[in-house]
């Protein structure tokens, strides 16, 4: 099929689906509307349980089973890119060149370094009460590591990175999630049901029963799981080299001298 | 017209999102169409779940009750995207490394054929 061909059928269907999708949305209840069946549930289930932030509550609560299938989506995606992104046979390790960083670039990153690391803590321990949780702030607080490399060198952050630790750390949150999960079951309810704790005063950081623990298994999961993350794809770009590359370019240059 | 105009914009959206994907000539920019693609899915949600004058639906600062809030359960619906969207985007990046390592090219039309 050329180019010109593909563009048409691109264009019936796009034309196609963008008929359907309007065709929907006049039968959508309308936008703005007061009537949210399952949000006002969700509300009341949420204060029934003291927590003061429902969205937490939906997702560590009331669909728990649910953040666990997307927690191993991650944690399935973290394994997926760190088999991926592995050094390959012809490729070889190159030691990281210490590099030159301009002194406010070094001591804006130093200085930001611990508030973001604290930040991304109050983050994931306040998730039953404020916006934020396990997944938001685990993403903060690995962040934090990083600004390392953007402050001193990549020799720096691998001082501080233990690759190992952080992939033991990974797995362990979700197994600590999964752990949470069994003492349900065990506290002669259901699974991940929120039943094993006492619910707490509302608004206090005690309160929600499995929700901050839940939350905190999540963060560590996540922090781990992007530190990780971040390691292979930096890897390639800092440490990893291809062989066949420079090999090539060296028998180019053989044949013209 | 305002009923309807957020849906419009998620349909619109997620069919940018698909045309660039479709005649994409760089694997990382198709990456990013489908990273488009997916916000779609983010302004519909958020659309579905808005209730006019409503605020966030977490009881932090004000008492339950005293004001109408949004609906809660396309928001975790949103954050569960979020995190998929952003698990997808590095697993396909690390593919498109591969890629360019094994074929040198990141043109999807030149990679027609297969190579070991």
């Amino acid at each position: 099929m050329n180019r010109r061909l593909r563009m048409w059928v691109l264009l019936l269907g796009l034309a196609g689906t963008a008929a359907l999708l309007v065709a929907a949305a006049f039968r959508l209840p309308a936008f703005g509307t007061g009537f949210h069946p399952y949000g006002d549930r969700a509300v009341h289930e949420a204060l029934a349980r003291q927590t003061a932030n429902t969205v937490a509550a939906v997702n560590f609560d009331q669909r728990a089973f649910d953040t666990l299938g997307e927690e191993t989506i991650l944690f399935a995606a973290v394994l997926g890119t760190v088999v991926l992104l592995r050094q390959a046979r012809d490729e070889r390790h190159v030691e990281p060149a210490p590099a030159d960083v301009a002194a406010p670039v070094r001591r804006y990153a130093l200085v930001l370094l611990p508030v973001t690391l604290v930040a991304g803590l109050y983050i994931v321990a306040h998730g039953q009460l404020t916006p934020g949780g396990g997944f938001q702030g685990g993403v903060v607080a690995a962040t934090a590591l990083h600004l390392l490399y953007i402050a001193v060198d990549y020799r720096a952050l691998e001082r501080i990175r233990p690759l190992g630790l952080f992939e033991v750390g990974d797995a362990a949150g979700e197994a600590a999630y999964l752990v949470i999960g069994v003492a349900g079951l065990l506290a002669g309810s259901s699974y991940l049901a929120n039943t094993i704790l006492p619910h707490g005063t509302f608004n206090t950081l005690s309160s929600g029963g499995t929700v901050p623990l839940l939350n905190a298994a999540i963060g560590m999961e996540v922090a781990c799981a992007v530190v990780v993350l971040l390691a292979r794809f930096l890897d390639q770009a800092v440490e990893i080299e291809g062989e066949g590359a420079n090999e090539g370019e060296n028998e180019g240059e053989g044949e013209r001298t | 017209m305002m009923d309807v105009l957020p849906y419009l914009v998620a349909a619109w959206v997620f069919l940018v999102g698909c045309y660039g994907l479709a005649t994409s000539r760089n694997l990382i920019h198709a990456v990013g169409c489908l990273a488009v693609c997916q916000a779609a899915t983010y302004v519909l949600l958020l659309a579905v779940g808005y209730r006019k004058g409503g605020t966030s639906p977490v009881f932090a600062d004000f008492t339950p009750g005293a004001r109408a809030v949004v609906d809660p359960v396309v928001q975790a619906l949103a954050l569960t995207d979020v995190v998929v969207g952003a698990t997808v985007t590095a697993l396909l990046l690390a593919l498109v490394i591969q890629v360019a390592k094994r074929h040198h090219t990141l043109d999807p039309d030149e990679l027609s054929e297969l190579r070991g």
